[in-house]
């Protein structure tokens, strides 16, 4: 195993340790809010660690899965936002 | 005078350096949401944290692969990421401050109850939505 391989890997795990914080914050968040701001730094977490996959492997296919899920997060939280606005009033 | 020099081993060092780069940057984004005090101080933590973590991530891996498509893919996503974080953390911080998540009570809120006072003398609603502060 080259330097290099060993220092994606360690990069993935690293990764991996912030999915792990973002989920604790998840599940002990007392507000609404608190949740969809987990729900947005952990999509941008899971971009890194595709990218990181991506580089690791050498398959140029997955930047597409990169592409689609910054798309996601983003719409996924502006409704949300939207909803607890509109659910509250 | 190239021949001699071995251009993989130079990309997978710098690549190398932006992704650990990267990384720390997540992971003291992933720290400071797990023990800032305050909704606020923790969603400006992690907005800033992420986008700048995720571009050099980015970054590093276009300069490993070396070829344009890539580099205009890595372009897209991280132009797209730029552009959209600070949106939604603007909207989510809207949206808290209409449903009252409080603020920590260290914080100085001074030039916010300023601010909310000229928006009142424009909007009667704000005035209805902003009553505890």
């Amino acid at each position: 195993m080259s330097l290099f391989s060993f220092t994606l890997i360690f990069a993935m795990a690293a990764l991996s340790i912030c999915v792990v914080l973002i989920g604790i914050r998840f599940a002990m968040g007392p507000t609404l809010p608190d949740r969809i701001t987990c729900f947005d730094m952990f999509v941008s977490n899971i971009i890194g660690i595709v990218a990181i996959y991506t580089e690791l492997t050498g398959n140029h296919d997955f930047i597409d899965v990169a592409i689609i899920l910054s798309l996601f997060g983003f719409l996924g939280s502006i409704s949300f936002a939207y909803y607890l606005m509109k659910s509250t009033r | 005078m190239f021949e001699n020099i071995n251009f993989l081993l130079i990309r997978e060092i710098i690549s190398s350096v932006l992704i650990i780069m990267g990384v720390v940057f997540m992971l003291i984004a992933a720290i400071g949401l797990l023990r800032f005090p305050d909704f606020y101080i923790r969603m400006s933590a992690i907005t800033k944290g992420s986008t700048l973590g995720l571009g050099l991530i980015l970054t590093g891996m276009g300069t490993y692969f070396n070829e344009p498509d890539i580099l205009l893919k890595v372009l897209l996503i991280i132009g797209f990421t730029f552009l959209t974080a600070p949106v939604a953390a603007h909207v989510i911080g809207r949206t808290a401050v209409r449903n009252k998540i409080p603020f920590w009570e260290r914080t100085d809120l001074e030039e916010f109850k300023d601010y909310l006072r000229k928006e009142h003398s424009t909007h009667r609603d704000h005035e209805r939505d902003n009553k505890h502060l």
